[in-house]
């Protein structure tokens, strides 16, 4: 795929239908890959790289790419394409600046999974159909792909490319997903026992902000926790309390909005399942006002900024809290 | 030297949190291992390193500074600093270690840092030399010896036992008082695992890195046109920085709780947009040369107010944890001789 993927590349920087191109760059060892713009053939030659660990959503970065003008070849994973929609939707980039190929994706690999399974000192790593051969220094290791497959993957929505303007490999369908077990599961679980399973996740929360930054519906230019004038800014929690809440408000702001990409959790280092607060919201949206997912569409309203009479009345909380 | 066998570490930290607050690396819930306060059920934790260095116990994330109460016209001004109590930090790797010699140099010259210094002089650190170095570790570059960690006693495990050395006279103390646990050993006993970690160390990939020398020419460094490039993936976000055992920025803020004032100290990071915000503003507008600072600070301008000694220690914390894998290393390579 990479081959292909270089030589279309070449091809449309040479006619000029595009003028750079977004992708991910080779890291010093195999997995630990970087989104990287590339300027010509040979800078794609050298750096251009797309295997396993490309997992990345190029998506947020296309915000600044589009304030720079100029058209962009952005290759985008039928994850990616959801929130490229959703950002289409919110007037967040600008579709004349790109130039869509829809890669076909059949799930990307966690480093993190690899290291939990005991792999460290790791070398290289080489996939072949399902089986993944991990060379360390202390020994090779082998696995199977749903071993160290990304939790997101693994629960993965659709493999459909909601836009594109080229395809390149399969387009596939939207999946029978099942990205809502762990929420049932939290949703059998007493109040108290829910409380403390999330007292105990998010009490691991460093405050880096990662979620926040990577996360492509967080695109305010000036977040709220970051503005001294806001009386909200902070650093550091007051309180043990205030780490819960900035998840807690930040998954409330981005609801009907989130397509579930996963990135908050992929990025958070202190491996927080934050992705199960906003599949919350989507299956409640989904329950309340019928199924809706973000990016799937770019000319519709979403269920949270649309009213029709059939919606939930505000009563359903107290229905429900007592349920 | 000393040994203990394995089986019998257990007692060892009964006997050490009998007097003192122990602190061991520790696993939680999700894989990851935490300096956490040892109780009986806490078992030491096999992970290389810990997610977060031992610098929080130290130099914790959040502490309270001073209290202002107002009344009226009446301003009155609370210390809100409590009775230290002395502690031991166990399984501290060589790379944290070297760290703390860092963080001292910044907090223990003049003015020193009373905060932090009472910290340092009520904890006893007990270093464990690492078993299985990872792909991501370069302390070597940094002139540090994974076999052969510093501390106040240094300790090396291999199938069996624990090997304890103590270096200092706090480390000396403290053996002293667990004496009757610890058996007499040959000083040579730990040198097989100092072996076979240091033929580790050398197949690693990053074995060969070396910190170019960018003292003499700071300002071809800081001009460099790579900067542009490298700092572009970058979605400043403050990661590396809060896992990194060096970083030592803090930021001062005031907590006004209606009747008064709680001024705290947190960490800060170059990342984050209002770093080193001031009443005229801040001088690094754009991420990159956010970014830049980070690594101007760690590779040039402390060695060059430190003699020569480098702001990194070589973990791979953030070669781990960054989102988007952009790192020091990557930096490192690239900008090397770039400024010659």
């Amino acid at each position: 795929m990479r081959e292909q993927m270089i030589s279309r590349a070449c091809e449309l920087l040479a006619n000029g239908s595009v003028d750079r191109v977004i992708g991910w760059e080779r890291g010093e060892f195999v997995y630990d890959v970087t989104p990287a713009v590339f300027n010509d053939a040979e800078d794609l030659k050298s750096r251009f790289v797309f295997d396993l660990f490309c997992g990345a959503n190029l998506s947020k970065y296309l915000v600044s790419e589009t304030a720079k003008g100029g058209k962009v070849l952005a290759f985008l994973k039928p994850c990616d394409t959801y929130s490229f929609n959703q950002l289409l939707a919110e007037h967040r980039v600008k579709r004349e600046n790109f130039y869509i190929i829809g890669v076909e994706c059949n799930g990307m690999a966690d480093i993190n999974r690899i290291r939990e399974a005991g792999a460290s000192g790791i070398k290289s790593i080489s996939s072949a159909g399902d089986k993944v051969t991990v060379s360390t220094v202390y020994g090779d290791r082998e696995f199977t792909l749903s071993d160290v497959i990304a939790e997101r993957c693994s629960s993965c929505k659709s493999r459909h490319h909601v836009v594109y303007d080229e395809l390149m490999g399969k387009d596939g369908e939207v999946l029978d997903s099942n990205r809502f077990d762990m929420v049932e599961k939290l949703e059998k679980m007493t109040p108290d026992e829910r409380f403390e399973f999330w007292r105990g996740e998010l009490s691991r929360c460093i405050r880096c902000n990662a979620c926040r930054n990577v996360c492509p519906a967080c695109t305010c230019e000036k977040c709220i926790f970051d503005n001294a004038s806001s009386g909200f800014e902070n650093k550091a929690a007051a309180d043990t309390f205030e780490e819960n809440m900035f998840h807690i408000i930040r998954a409330f702001h981005v609801a009907g909005r989130c397509t579930d990409c996963g990135e908050c959790s992929r990025v958070c280092p202190a491996h927080i399942p934050l992705h199960l607060l906003n599949r919350k919201f989507i299956k409640d949206i989904n329950e309340l006002y019928g199924d809706y997912q973000a990016g799937a569409e770019v000319n519709e309203r979403g269920p949270l900024v649309n009213f029709t009479q059939d919606d939930a009345n505000p009563s359903i909380v107290n229905e429900r809290g007592n349920g | 030297m000393y040994r203990i066998s394995l089986d019998s570490i257990d007692n060892l930290f009964a006997a050490i949190s009998a007097v003192e607050k122990l602190y061991i690396p520790a696993d939680r819930e999700d894989g990851q291992s935490y300096f956490t306060e040892w109780k009986e059920g806490v078992k030491l934790s096999d992970n290389l390193n810990t997610f977060r260095s031992a610098k929080g116990l130290f130099f914790p994330q959040v502490q309270d500074l001073v209290s202002f109460r107002t009344e009226g016209k009446k301003i009155e001004v609370i210390d809100t600093r409590k009775e230290t109590e002395d502690f031991v930090v166990f399984g501290v790797r060589a790379c944290d270690a070297a760290s703390f010699g860092i963080l001292d140099r910044v907090f223990l010259s003049d003015p020193v840092d009373s905060y932090y210094k009472t910290n340092r002089d009520h904890g006893t650190v007990m270093t464990l030399a690492c078993n299985r170095p990872d792909e991501t570790c370069f302390c070597t570059s940094f002139g540090i010896d994974p076999s052969d960690p510093a501390g106040d006693i240094s300790c090396w495990k291999d199938k069996e036992n624990l090997y304890l050395k103590s270096l200092t006279e706090k480390g000396e103390k403290l053996v002293y008082a667990l004496k009757d646990l610890l058996t007499e050993c040959d000083e040579n006993a730990a040198d097989t695992v100092k072996a076979e970690v240091k033929a580790v160390m050398n197949e690693l990939p990053l074995s060969n890195l070396k910190p170019d020398d960018f003292t003499g020419e700071q300002l071809s460094v800081f001009n460099s046109e790579k900067w542009k490039e490298l700092y572009r993936s970058c979605i400043g976000c403050g990661t590396c920085t809060f896992v990194c055992p060096t970083c030592q920025c803090y930021d001062i803020k005031d907590f006004n709780t209606g009747k008064g004032i709680e001024r705290f100290r947190c960490w800060d990071s170059c990342m984050y947009s209002d770093f080193t915000m001031m009443a005229s503003g801040t001088p690094r507008l754009t991420q990159l040369e956010r970014f830049r600072q980070r690594f101007m600070h760690k590779l040039v301008y402390f060695p060059m107010n430190n003699d020569g000694v480098y702001g990194c220690v070589g973990c791979g914390r953030c070669l781990r944890k960054c989102p988007v894998s952009m790192n020091i290393v990557k930096v490192m390579k690239s900008l090397g001789g770039d400024a010659k």
